[in-house]
C-alpha cells in the first residue's frame, strides 16, 4: 500500500466526539457518517479533504469513546492514511481492524507543516516529506497485525479461523 | 521476573505461564459486551462474515442503554436489532427495557463479571469492572464482532503504572475525587496504552461502588484498563450476586511498573473538571462564582446507590436553585427500586429534581436534557468534551454526586458545605 497526496493537518487530542459527533451515531452508514466528519472541530477541515489525502495529526488522535463509526468516517472521508504523533488506544485497535491505514511518527508529524506533499509505504513503514526532502521510519506492522491486515480486518481474519476449525 | 495482576490474567487466558508488555497475544474471553450503538455495527459484521452461531451465548452481554427506552425512529431500528440478534441466537444476557440499566453498572450488578475473568466490550468505560479484579477495555464493533465468532481477541499485553493512594479522605472526598485528582496529574494520555493499578490504605477503605467509580475513568486517562486487587469487599459483593468461580490474582512484588505515583490523599480536597478536558481539574475551593444550568447526577461513573445516597443527604429538606435543572438518573433498575425503599425518591422530587429510568440519555448527549447554546452543566458523567452534552458552544463540569447536588441548590458550582451549613 503506497500513499502519495498532500497533507492536512489537525492539533493534539482530537477526540472521537469532534471526528463524529454522537448525534450522529444513530446511523452507522459510512455515507452518513462521512458528511458529518469533523463537524463540531473545524467545519472547514471536510472542505480540504481530497480523495486519497493524508491527514496528520497531533499526540492523543482519536481519544474518547469506542465508536467505531470514528474510523469508518474517517475512511469513507476519502482520508488514505492517518499520521498522527500517538492514537488513543481504542481508535488504534478500530483502525486496523476496519483498514484504515495508521502510523505513529512524532518526527514527521512535527515538521509537517499543511499542504505538504507525502509519500507513504505502509508495508514498510517509511514516510516520505517530497516538500521538505526529508524522510522517516515509523517501523512497519509486526507480523501478527499484517496478517490481519492481509486478511482484509478482524472479521475476515476471525471467519478464516472458524472455518479452518470446523 | 515477577508479574502485575494485569500481565497474570492475560498470561492465564492465553494459556501461556508468563507474558511480558508489548507482546502481542490472542486470548480468551470470559464476557463480550455490546450496547444499542455499538452491537448493531457488530451484529451485522457477525452476520457479513458468514458465521451463524456465537461462541458461547452465556459468554454475550447486550445493553441497549445509551439511546433506549428509543429516543427516536432510528434508535428503535437499532434496538431492535440488537433484541432480534439476542432471541434469534439465544443469548442470555440481553437486558430488555424494564430490566436494563446503565451496562456498567448493570453487570456487576447481576454478577456477571468475577475476579480474574478477561472481559471485552464494545465501549470505552469497560475498563470499570477492574475494580472487581478482572482485566476489562473498550474495544470496537469489528472486535466485539471477532470475539462472538472466535470467543479470542488480540491484545498488546500493557505496561502498568501504579499509583498508590496514602492517607485518609478529607470530608466529601470520593472515588471520583481520587480518580479526577489522578488524571488532573497525568493527563488525558498520561496511561495511554496502559493499565492503570489502583492501591494504597485510601483504596482499601473505599466501598465497591467508589471503587467502580475509579476504574471506571482509567480510559479518561487514555489507559487500556483500571485494576484494583481484590480484598474482602471485593469477595463480599461478589458472592452475594455470582455464582460463577473465580480467581484472585495479585500482582508480585518484583513485578515491574513503568511508573509509580504516590499521593497523599490529605492535600486533596473535591475536584472539579472545567471545560474541555477530564485533566482540566481543579479544587472545589478555587472556584469562583460559576453559575450553572443543569445538574445531571447519574451515568455509569456515579449512577450506583451510595451516589443517590450521597446526592439526597444534601437534597434533603432544599431546593433546587430556580434557575437550575436538575436530573437524575438510577443507573440501573434495582438502584432505582432502592431508591424509592429508601425514601430518596420522595426527597428528590421534592427538592424540585426530575428522576429519569435508568438510561445514559445526557451523559452523551443523546437525549433527556441536551443542553442549548452558552449552556453550562455540572454532571457526575466521566467526559465534558466539546459539544459533549449538546450544543457545541455548552460547557460541561464534572464532579461527584455531592458537589452535584449542592451546585444544585445553590445555582453555582459549590462544596457541600456550603449546604450542610445553610441548612443548619
Ligand atoms: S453513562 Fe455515559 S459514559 Fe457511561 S456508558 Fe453511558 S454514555 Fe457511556
Amino acid at each position: 500500500m503506497l500513499f502519495k497526496s498532500e497533507i492536512i493537518k489537525c492539533g493534539d487530542n482530537v477526540d472521537t466526539d469532534v471526528i463524529i459527533p454522537a448525534r450522529y451515531l444513530n446511523s452507522s452508514d459510512p455515507k452518513e457518517l462521512a458528511a458529518h466528519v469533523f463537524d463540531d472541530l473545524d467545519p472547514n477541515l471536510k472542505q480540504k479533504i481530497k480523495k486519497g489525502c493524508i491527514l496528520v495529526a497531533g499526540k492523543n488522535f482519536g481519544c474518547g469513546s469506542s465508536r467505531e463509526h470514528a474510523p469508518i468516517a474517517i475512511k469513507a472521508s476519502g482520508i488514505s492514511c492517518v499520521i498522527a504523533v500517538s492514537f488513543a488506544r481504542i481508535f488504534y485497535r478500530n483502525a486496523i481492524n476496519i483498514g484504515l491505514p495508521i502510523l505513529e511518527c512524532k518526527e514527521a508529524v512535527e515538521e509537517a507543516e499543511e499542504g505538504d506533499e507525502f509519500i507513504v509505504d505502509f508495508e514498510t513503514g517509511k514516510i516520505q516529506n517530497v516538500t521538505k526532502d526529508r524522510s522517516y521510519n515509523a517501523g512497519g506492522f509486526p507480523p501478527f497485525i499484517k496478517e490481519i491486515i492481509t486478511k482484509g480486518g478482524i472479521i475476515s481474519f476471525a471467519a478464516e479461523r472458524m472455518k479452518q476449525n470446523v | 521476573m515477577g508479574m502485575t495482576i494485569t500481565q497474570k490474567i492475560l498470561a492465564d487466558h492465553t494459556g501461556k505461564k508468563y507474558v511480558e508488555p508489548g507482546e502481542l497475544i490472542l486470548a480468551d474471553v470470559d464476557m463480550v459486551l455490546g450496547n444499542d450503538i455499538t452491537a448493531p455495527v457488530a451484529i451485522k459484521e457477525f452476520y457479513k462474515s458468514g458465521c451463524k452461531k456465537v461462541f458461547d451465548r452465556k459468554k454475550i452481554a447486550l445493553v441497549p442503554d445509551h439511546f433506549a427506552p428509543n429516543k427516536d425512529i432510528k434508535s428503535a431500528q437499532q434496538c431492535k436489532t440488537v433484541r432480534d440478534f439476542a432471541r434469534e441466537q439465544g443469548i442470555e444476557n440481553y437486558f430488555e427495557v424494564g430490566k436494563m440499566g446503565i451496562e456498567h453498572a448493570l453487570l456487576p450488578e447481576k454478577g456477571m463479571v468475577v475476579p480474574g475473568d478477561l472481559v471485552i466490550g464494545a465501549d470505552s468505560h469497560t475498563c470499570t469492572y477492574g475494580a472487581l479484579g478482572a482485566f476489562s477495555t473498550g474495544v470496537g464493533s469489528s472486535d466485539m464482532a471477532a470475539a462472538m465468532m472466535m470467543g479470542k481477541i488480540w491484545f498488546k499485553v500493557p505496561e502498568t503504572i501504579k499509583f498508590i493512594f496514602n492517607g485518609k479522605l478529607n470530608p466529601w472526598v470520593t472515588g471520583k475525587d481520587l480518580i479526577l485528582y489522578t488524571i488532573g496529574q497525568i493527563g488525558v494520555d498520561g496511561a495511554l496504552y496502559k493499565a492503570m493499578e489502583f492501591s494504597g490504605e485510601a483504596i482499601t477503605s473505599l466501598s465497591m461502588d467508589e471503587r467502580f467509580s475509579i476504574t471506571n475513568m482509567a480510559v479518561e486517562a487514555g489507559a487500556k484498563s483500571g485494576i484494583i486487587a481484590p480484598d474482602q469487599k471485593t469477595i463480599k459483593y461478589v458472592e452475594e450476586r455470582s455464582n460463577k468461580p473465580y480467581n484472585i490474582y495479585e500482582s508480585d512484588d518484583d513485578a515491574e511498573y513503568s511508573e509509580i505515583f504516590e499521593f497523599d490523599c490529605s492535600q486533596i480536597e473535591p475536584q472539579v473538571a472545567l471545560p474541555h478536558l477530564p485533566e482540566n481539574t481543579v479544587g472545589i475551593s478555587s472556584i469562583d462564582h460559576i453559575l450553572i444550568d443543569q445538574v445531571v447526577i447519574g451515568s455509569c461513573t456515579n449512577g450506583r446507590i451510595e451516589d443517590m445516597r450521597a446526592a439526597a443527604k444534601i437534597l434533603k429538606n432544599q431546593k433546587v436553585h430556580p434557575y437550575v435543572r436538575l436530573i437524575i438518573i438510577p443507573a440501573t433498575q434495582e438502584v432505582y427500586l432502592q431508591c424509592i425503599k429508601e425514601g430518596i425518591i420522595e426527597i428528590f422530587i421534592e427538592a424540585g429534581a426530575v428522576v429519569s429510568t435508568p438510561t445514559c440519555g445526557p451523559c452523551l448527549g443523546g437525549y433527556m436534557g441536551i443542553l442549548a447554546e452558552g449552556e453550562k452543566a455540572l454532571a457526575t458523567t466521566n467526559r465534558n468534551f466539546v459539544g459533549r452534552m449538546g450544543h457545541p458552544k455548552s460547557e460541561v463540569y464534572l464532579s461527584n454526586p455531592a458537589v452535584a447536588a449542592a451546585s444544585a441548590v445553590m445555582g453555582r458550582i459549590a462544596s457541600p458545605e456550603e449546604v450542610i451549613k445553610n441548612a443548619v
